[in-house]
């Protein structure tokens, strides 16, 4: 192979590295931006082309004029994490008896009720807010952190059913058969032959439900009002008809700090993943 | 002590993977059940282990019924044609993996687990996860986890099957001593080779389409297979079984010269019959002969498999050595009259040669 190809390929990757960093620089330094230097061209370089402020990340901390994003972050945090937990438990659950047992409900075998999780995701948002309105009315879960939590673990559900259906599926069913012979029950077989094996699985399953739980706006816009907030929320709170650019560039920000972290958790442990061994 | 198969019948989809299967198999002694395949090896050893359920028929151990009785409590041991172990467990945590499952006390599971990969010769690697180790390594790993767990039944489903050429003969003549102190242990092993059946059976089940077609010793089944199905599936290659006559001083075979008829040919009736000719029985020359066309050659390094077209009859010719012939290439057959093979026209034997001849 000539070098060409693999120079073009680098440099591919620049001009895209580029553009998905652009947004994020823009964020940067706006954040560190006044009233002032947001009119006019775009400039880049602190104390050259603007002079760098904290303004911004004062307000988004409760400074004068500003609110508090702490509050909704926590919630956030606290909504994410137990729904990304539940889910994936359940979803581990639910996914290793429908790799390997099979089912029955009416005409409807494993694959079916695999499309039927699956397909509450095909649903639009707007659709299914309604019945969660009124169910989350009844009980008197509205506008609470365990009435949403419930809810996004409704919304999780399917995204981490479908991932583990899928790695279990390739999992050697060998692997589970012989931890029952070897002295399992069936949960004892998935406990210890199999969720010890689930690592990059539950990792990927761990990773979609964190993304879409944190990045939830709807399902909370519609289903708090005063006393729970989502960082979401908080963040487009912020907006006003002058949208305030730097303020709201600090939220993003701030926003995407626990995603960030998550991402560089999660890509060591990916890598590292596999299942060399299970199969031969 | 022994476990007894009963009329296990298993049908799947419209098709019988065991049909009408009834064993007893000893504790102390190795059945090896050979089959095509296909031929419901696995199914029965899946049965035997309760990891399927059949549709008739029972297994009993000691004389109870292990009908209602769940894998986990079946004290059945398994090693699989693909190698499984544990993938995040070391060779010694995985071997002791089952110990443990059985309340055996840590310093004692590890003392039994460090006999097990010395004796299947991984000491040296214990501390390694199945993922670093080879494949023939690995199903040494599986294997030590069975032996370590002195099961009720062992049960082996070709475990050689997916080992290169050289680690399985190897592997096969080190089973013989491992096997050798099983004691108590029933212990069933499937294959497809007749080879691997005859040498490591003190008992051969040889099995044809779901059915247990023949039981013996490998001696028996080598020599008198009950059935043409046996006489293919123990002989490799295949015997070659094809329409014939008894005529008086004389069998006839289609596309053979009039062969004289031996003495273990003698007391049958004349009429049409299955003959049966073992690959071995065979010769070819360049003298005269009946002519026959080559259609392939498989040389195996010290035999050399001849497929031949003999007027329309395929045969196959096992001969010693290598020989310089090519496809295409035609050639004399002559056969060993003493060493045919006669089976009724549905296919029972009714004639094997004599001791020491086959």
């Amino acid at each position: 192979m000539s070098r060409w190809p693999r120079r073009a390929q680098y440099l591919l990757l620049i001009v895209w590295a580029v553009f998905t960093a652009m947004p994020f620089l823009w964020a940067i330094t706006t954040s560190f931006k006044d009233v002032n230097a947001v009119q006019g061209h775009v400039t880049y370089v602190p104390w050259l082309e603007f002079e760098p402020t904290l303004e911004a990340w004062r307000q988004i901390f409760g400074g004068a004029g500003g609110v508090n994003l702490v509050g909704p972050f926590v919630n956030s945090l606290i909504i994410t994490v137990c729904a990304s937990a539940i889910a994936i438990v359940l979803g581990a659950l639910a996914a290793y008896g429908l790799s390997r047992f099979r089912y029955r409900i009416g005409p409807a075998k494993n694959k079916d009720i695999v499309f039927f999780f699956v397909s509450q995701r095909i649903m639009p948002p707007v659709v299914l807010v309604i019945p969660f309105f009124f169910l989350l009315q009844m009980p008197g879960l509205l506008d609470t952190r365990l009435g949403l939590i419930i809810v996004t673990v409704a919304l999780l559900l399917p995204i981490a059913v479908w991932v583990m259906v899928d790695f279990f599926d390739n999992i050697p069913r060998e692997i589970d058969e012989m931890a029952m012979l070897e002295g399992c029950t069936p949960m004892q077989a998935f406990l210890r032959a199999i969720v010890p094996n689930s690592a990059p699985g539950l990792t990927v399953a761990a990773m979609f439900c964190a993304v879409f739980g944190w990045n939830d706006f709807f399902f909370a816009f519609r289903l708090t009002f005063t006393q729970v907030q989502t960082l979401p929320q908080a963040v487009v709170a912020l907006n006003s008809s002058i949208p305030p650019w730097w303020t709201l560039s600090a939220a993003a920000l701030f926003g995407i700090i626990p995603l960030l972290v998550l991402a560089v958790l999660v890509e060591r442990y990916l890598s590292k993943g596999n299942l060399a061994g299970a199969v031969r | 002590m022994s476990v007894v198969a009963q009329s296990l019948t298993s049908w799947v989809d419209g098709e019988a993977h065991l049909d009408d299967v009834t064993l007893t198999l000893e504790p102390g002694r190795i059945h090896t059940v050979l089959g095509r395949t296909g031929a419901g090896k696995t199914s029965l050893l899946r049965v035997l282990a309760g990891l399927s359920d059949v549709d008739s028929g029972d297994v009993l151990l000691d004389g109870r019924s292990l009908r209602e009785v769940p894998p986990w409590r079946r004290e059945t041991a398994m090693v699989y044609q693909q190698f499984i172990n544990y993938p995040h467990l070391t060779a010694l945590e995985n071997v002791m993996f089952p110990l443990r499952r059985a309340k055996v006390p840590a310093a004692e599971a590890q003392r039994r687990a460090k006999e097990a990969l010395e004796q299947v010769g991984l000491t040296h690697l214990s501390d390694r996860r199945p993922g670093a180790l080879s494949g023939g390594q690995q199903q040494r790993v599986a294997i030590a986890r069975a032996l370590a767990r002195r099961a009720r039944i062992l049960l082996l489903d070709e475990p050689l099957v997916n080992l290169d050429f050289k680690l399985r003969e190897q592997l096969r003549e080190e089973l013989r001593g491992l096997f050798s102190g099983v004691g108590e242990t029933v212990v069933v092993y499937t294959t497809t080779e007749p080879a691997e059946a005859l040498m490591l059976g003190d008992e051969v089940i040889v099995m044809h389409e779901g059915r247990v077609a023949q039981v013996g010793s490998p001696a028996v089944i080598f020599e008198t297979p009950a059935t043409t199905a046996v006489a293919r599936v123990v002989n490799d290659p295949p015997m070659n079984v094809i329409p014939g006559t008894l005529q008086g001083e004389h069998v006839a075979v289609r596309g053979l010269d009039l062969l004289p008829r031996a003495s273990h040919l003698a007391g049958f009736a004349d009429g049409p019959y299955l003959v049966g000719i073992p690959a071995p029985s065979l010769t070819f020359g360049t003298g005269p002969g009946v002519l026959a066309t080559i259609t392939f050659v498989e040389i195996s390094g010290s035999e050399t498999f001849v497929h031949v077209d003999l007027q329309g009859t395929e045969l196959v010719v096992r001969a010693e050595g290598i020989h310089d012939v090519s496809t295409g290439d035609r050639v004399s057959m002559t056969v060993d009259p003493s060493r045919l093979f006669l089976f009724t026209e549905d296919g029972t034997l009714a004639a094997a040669p004599p001791h020491g001849r086959s």
